[in-house]
């Protein structure tokens, strides 16, 4: 099984039946599959402050759901996250590529890289980083623990862990 | 008519129905007309009461109201194509377009003066949008639930405001009410 689709099968487990995306290179083929998976409500949103109020409307209307998005867009959720997601206790599995990290062409990224773990703590948003492909086999404990704890919970997953770009 | 005159005649047509209602004072109107727990009351995170409601009508059957304003549509513009392309024939987003950013003092906005929101959404790819005066939102609502199509209403209104106590109920109430309401709704 690819490493995209042991992802969403991942998903899938853990009853995700809605999932919004902004697209990322490192991201295609892991959005592809949830775009092919006929268990998941594939949605794309324009922005992720966006998307994270969609998956807020499909968790209350009874839906899990989660977001796929870039880590330099993190700022741009940072008040959705605080004032709606955590604010009224909500479960938000979020896959992130954890873009500027080792093998990153472009310098750019680097620049919101050394500040997404900083932001993540500071937001006390529980965070895992996948570096190795075997560290995906968590995955399936980490969506639990989303659901048991209804807190936003990020998952950084970096070029290693892609096998580059 | 101003919001509060539009939301205070809407309120026999929609008090059946769950309502996705916007940040600051339309959540404070809405509390103050009609309290209920089919009510989700958005008390941060300006500009997602679209993408909230849209959320809510996808994932289960029952009819769901968003009660949006112009300002915040302006603040979340990228919702209009995102309701367009995934339509839930069960969802009806209210756009009040009184002009202004009400709950920050009435500052004009581009809705008030060049900018057509019924046009954008329109372009948007939205299907069923309707523009109308204050005094015909309540009757363009009960056909728009009656219809089973997904509508946007753009309701044109006047700015201004009435003085209305802020909400204190806890999130988390509001959130949890509001999901068994649903749940039970849909048993």
């Amino acid at each position: 099984m690819s490493i995209d689709a042991k992802i969403v099968a991942d998903l899938v487990k853990n009853d995700v039946k809605l999932v919004t995306t902004v697209p990322c290179k490192q991201l295609a083929g892991v959005i592809a599959e949830v775009d092919r998976s006929e268990d998941i409500y594939h949605i794309p949103a324009n922005k992720e402050d966006e998307g994270i109020g969609i998956c807020a409307g499909a968790f209350m209307g009874g839906k899990r759901a989660a977001i796929i998005m870039q880590n330099t867009a993190l700022g741009v959720t940072v008040n959705t996250l605080v004032t709606l997601t955590q604010f009224y206790r909500m479960p938000l599995p979020m896959l992130i590529s954890y873009r500027g990290e080792l093998g990153e062409p472009v310098a750019c990224q680097v620049e919101m890289a050394v500040h997404t773990k900083a932001l993540l703590n500071q937001l006390h948003i529980p965070t895992y980083h996948f570096h190795h492909e075997s560290d995906a086999e968590e995955l399936d404990k980490i969506l639990q623990y989303t659901f048991m704890c209804n807190k936003p919970v990020a998952i950084l997953t970096d070029a290693t862990f892609w096998k580059g770009y | 008519m101003i919001r509060s005159d539009v939301l205070r005649t809407l309120v026999p047509v929609i008090s059946n129905h769950f309502v996705v209602c916007n940040i600051g004072l339309p959540s404070q109107e809405l509390h103050m007309l009609d309290d209920q727990p089919t009510n989700f009351y958005m008390l941060g995170t300006m500009g997602l009461a679209s993408s909230i409601g849209l959320g809510v009508a996808l994932a289960q059957s029952k009819k769901v109201i968003s009660i949006d304003g112009d300002g915040s549509v302006l603040t979340n513009f990228g919702t209009l194509p995102t309701i367009a392309n995934n339509v839930a024939d069960n969802f009806i987003l209210l756009i009040i377009d009184n002009g202004s950013y009400g709950s920050t003092g009435d500052q004009p906005t581009y809705a008030g003066m060049k900018t057509s929101l019924a046009k954008v959404a329109e372009a948007c790819g939205c299907e069923n949008v309707i523009e109308c005066q204050a005094e015909e939102c309540a009757d363009v609502m009960k056909a728009a639930l009656a219809s089973d199509r997904m509508t946007i209403i753009v309701c044109k209104c006047e700015s201004g405001n009435i003085p209305v106590s802020v909400i204190t109920t806890d999130p988390v109430v509001i959130r949890d009410r509001f999901m068994n309401a649903l749940k039970e709704a849909n048993a």
